[in-house]
């Protein structure tokens, strides 16, 4: 059972990286749109995460609920080291969340409109900023418990190059994944052309903090090199992505977003899994070279068993009735008065 | 502001912001759900829009209530890594499950609000009725969590550690049942009062009359039956805290000295120095009666806990007082209401009638609030009843005050907004339909 839950969590947090990540990076494409072109864009976007954000965000929810429950002791010793990053990530959570629902629902269209497009674009680039940063500093081997002083307990275990880097790269991604999505989600031919060419411009850009991590990574003396190229599963894992990107550059050209779609997750995800398998079951490092391991700093034996069922039968009812959603809504395109 | 201090303001501030939302998202579903099958039924245009405008400023409640919860799940850890470090493996069965109920909510909820026009019109009304249920759902489960604060089970506490964990006996503890049916009639008496009180409000002042009325009848309704229900459900929970907490029910009731023929203490000024209560009204042998069942039953006073074991006495009786007093006030209303509906029709359309339930907007809230202050600090010391003192699980990180000073200006700005967008919805409803 303890692989069933390891396994949910991975998949969650891998779902969160896609569906929460084009959410996210929907709002920083609007951030960097023209003025002319915003308020299209703005529709476009409602249409198409309007009705799926809340269902998107649930995965962080299920990603802490497995953490507190199978996993206290990570959980505890990241809420304490990594009190600031996350204490600014919630921030941008409510702040994302309510200016989108209040700027469509506000009955009444005036200034008020320009505070939320603002804030919602604002938090939509902080927000996954401090994910990122967030999921750098687990593994960077910065988190000291034995610190004392308030700046290495609390500071210096998430500001450093590296996390710093993860947090960009993260960022890029998110808005790459968004470009890809709402290709498919517009009419407009000039629209998409336009998302073709953002695509374009932030695969580049995460190509490019992707290579910044590498870097980051050797100042601050972390194994990254290794972890990827060091072993044959992430090495294949690796060069799949790389050989699928020239392939999803091809099609963007070309046409199919069904194909292109999947290219790009197919990406994240062996991003995602090259990071996580070489150092997997450890997914916290701290400063003193020990780990937080999901085998052996896990909850007791009966509560994982008892979370695993709860799992398994919470995707019985959530897994179609969410597909369901999203095919509705892809199908019978929905119109925004 | 101390540290530890702090970490209580927040978590409470947090709290008490987010329950206002996840009480609207529990039982608003039904009130739409209701106008929806009326809707479906007779084709009154009217009932169609009053379903879409009290979905729209359910949507605002909705995203407000998630954000919010988001925080909390997060906030559990970064206040408290001590607390949950032990009790999340042990409580965190219904919150698994509730993960479950909140994604559910979700999905349904993205099918109702979009899909207007574009499904089975019967299946678009299930799917509203989905929200609801499942909403309530995860606020029985969540109650349940906090029922295992207050009553502890499915452990062994040995030596200073947890052992023989079993999380359903946890998730099953004793005050489960009486906290969640408290909690979830709760929802529908603040929910029903405030709705029921806002259109009242524009009835009164003549505007759309037919739509607010209408709308008035969905909500009183509701509110009345759950006013009359609500002070039998205490009475369950103050038998059962006399039970499983003797110190939340003496600070509750500012009852210093153990007693047979223990007498209720209505209203008053609890004195701590000279262990007595000035100006309130006493009702001999009532106590005993509430809490066990028997005017004659000894009640166990504050003497006979430690001392450094006692809650907060004044708040905890204040607050009692305060959610019991509002308690009253909406039961007279509902039963001046059922009188109105069975006897005396020409009432309904009175101004006075409407006059009370305006009144009355914010008080289901404010009882609300008033409950979770009893439940709450009436634990203290504890986080976790009689194994873990809260101050024991707070973060050793230092500066929390400033981080309660940040949520409260945001909390306070979003409570603002929240008000300001129902204010525009509620003033645009004539231009946004025809009516
Ligand atoms: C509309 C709101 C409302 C109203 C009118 C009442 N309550 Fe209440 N009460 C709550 C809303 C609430 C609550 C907010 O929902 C609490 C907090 C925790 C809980 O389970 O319910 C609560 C807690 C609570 C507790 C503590 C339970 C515990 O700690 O486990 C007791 C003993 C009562 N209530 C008793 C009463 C009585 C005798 C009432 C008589 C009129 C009453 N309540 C009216
Ligand atoms: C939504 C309704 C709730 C309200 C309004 C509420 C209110 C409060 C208040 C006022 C405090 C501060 C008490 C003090 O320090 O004197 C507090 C503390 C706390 N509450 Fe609740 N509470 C609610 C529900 C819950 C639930 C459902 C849980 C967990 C499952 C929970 C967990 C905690 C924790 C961990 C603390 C801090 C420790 C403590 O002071 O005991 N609360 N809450
Ligand atoms: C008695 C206290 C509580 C009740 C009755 C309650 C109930 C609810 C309900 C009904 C919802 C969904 C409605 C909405 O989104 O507006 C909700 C949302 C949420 N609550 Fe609470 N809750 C309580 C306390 C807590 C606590 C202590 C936590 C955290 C540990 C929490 C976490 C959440 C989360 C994460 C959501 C968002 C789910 C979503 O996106 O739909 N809640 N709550």
């Amino acid at each position: 059972m303890l692989y069933v839950v390891i396994a949910f969590l991975w998949t969650a947090i891998l779902l969160y990286l896609l569906l929460g990540g084009a959410d996210y990076g929907a709002g920083i494409i609007e951030l960097f749109t023209s003025e002319n072109n915003k308020a299209q864009t703005r529709k476009t976007l409602y249409r198409a995460i309007g009705p799926v954000w809340e269902a998107n965000h649930m995965w962080l929810i299920i990603t802490i609920v497995i953490l507190f429950v199978g996993f206290p002791d990570i959980y505890s010793r990241m809420s304490i080291n990594l009190h600031i990053p996350l204490t600014i990530m919630l921030l941008g959570i409510i702040a994302r969340g309510t200016a989108f629902t209040f700027r469509h629902y506000d009955a009444v269209v005036d200034d008020m409109q320009h505070l939320y497009n603002k804030i919602f674009a604002y938090s939509s680039f902080v927000t996954p900023f401090f994910l990122g940063i967030i999921a750098g500093s687990a593994v960077s081997g910065k988190i000291d418990p034995a610190a004392t002083d308030f700046l290495s307990a609390y500071v210096f275990s998430w500001l450093d190059w590296f996390s710093v880097a993860v947090g960009l790269f993260t960022v890029t991604i998110c808005g790459f994944l968004a470009a890809i999505y709402l290709i498919g989600e517009t009419d407009n031919e000039k629209e998409k052309k336009m998302f073709v060419s953002k695509a374009l411009r932030l695969n580049i850009a995460a190509v490019v903090c992707g290579g910044l991590v590498f870097i980051a990574a050797t100042l601050e003396g972390i194994p990254l090199l290794e972890w990827v190229f060091g072993n044959a599963i992430g090495l294949t894992a690796i060069i799949a992505a790389t050989l699928s990107l020239a392939l999803l550059w091809f099609l963007l050209f070309k046409g199919g977003i069904g194909w292109i779609r999947l290219l790009a997750g197919f990406q994240v995800t062996m991003i995602l899994f090259t990071t996580t398998v070489r150092h997997f079951p450890n997914i916290v490092i701290l400063k003193n070279g020990g780990y937080l391991s999901l085998l052996e700093h896990r909850g007791h034996d009966k509560t994982i068993e008892a979370l695993g069922w709860a799992l398994l039968l919470g995707s019985i009812f959530i897994l179609p009735a969410l597909f369901y959603l999203i095919y509705s809504f892809q199908r019978k395109r929905i119109d925004v008065h | 502001m101390d540290n530890f201090i702090a970490a209580r303001s927040q978590m409470a501030l947090s709290l008490g912001f987010h329950i206002i939302f996840s009480c609207i998202g529990m039982v608003m579903p039904f009130f739409m759900a209701v106008s929806h099958f009326y809707w479906l039924r007779t084709n009154e245009v009217v009932y169609k829009n009053l379903t879409k405008a009290w979905s729209k400023g359910v949507a605002i409640f909705f995203a407000t209530g998630a954000v919010s919860g988001t925080v909390l799940s997060f906030e559990l850890g970064l206040l408290w890594p001590e607390f949950m470090k032990h009790a999340g493996p042990i409580f965190g069965m219904p919150f698994s499950l509730e993960g479950t109920a909140f994604f559910i909510e979700a999905i349904a909820l993205g099918f109702f609000l979009y899909g207007w026009d574009r499904f089975n019109p019967w299946f678009h009304w299930f799917t509203g009725v989905v929200v609801g249920v499942s909403g309530l759902l995860s606020g029985i489960l969540v109650v349940a969590a906090n029922a295992w604060m207050n009553s502890p089970a499915g452990f062994d506490y040995v030596d200073g550690k947890y052992i023989n964990i079993d999380p359903i006996k946890a998730m099953f503890n004793d005050a489960w049942f009486s906290q969640a049916l408290h909690m979830c009639i709760a929802a529908f008496v603040a929910t029903g009062f405030a709705v029921a009180g806002v259109h009242a409000v524009m009835i009164l002042k003549g505007k759309n009359v037919y739509f607010h009325t209408k709308a008035f009848k969905i909500a009183a309704l509701f509110a009345t039956v759950a006013a009359v229900l609500q002070p039998l459900s205490g009475d369950v929970s103050a038998k059962d805290v006399a039970q499983r907490q003797p110190a939340k029910l003496a600070a509750m009731e500012s009852h210093f000295y153990t007693e047979k023929s223990a007498s209720l203490v209505i209203g008053g000024i609890p004195d701590l120095k000279n262990k007595e209560v000035n100006y309130a009204v006493k009702i001999p042998g009532m106590l005993s009666f509430l809490a066990h069942g028997d005017f004659t039953t000894e009640v166990k006073g504050l003497d006979q806990i430690p001392e450094d074991e006692q809650p907060p006495v004044a708040i905890t009786h204040f607050a009692f007082q305060i959610m019991v007093a509002l308690g009253m006030i909406m039961l007279s209303i509902a039963v001046l209401y059922f009188i109105a509906l069975w006897k005396k029709k020409d009432w309904l359309t009175s101004r006075w009638l409407l006059k009370l339930f305006a009144m009355a907007t914010p008080m289901g809230f404010l009882a609300v609030e008033a409950g979770w202050t009893v439940t709450e600090v009436g634990r203290q010391p504890w986080i976790i009843n009689g194994i873990m003192k809260t101050a024991d699980a707070v973060t050793p990180m230092p500066g929390i005050q400033y981080s309660f000073y940040l949520y409260t200006a945001v909390y306070v700005s979003l409570a603002i907004l929240v008000v300001f967008m129902l204010y525009r919805q509620i003033k645009m409803v004539d231009k946004l339909y025809d009516i």
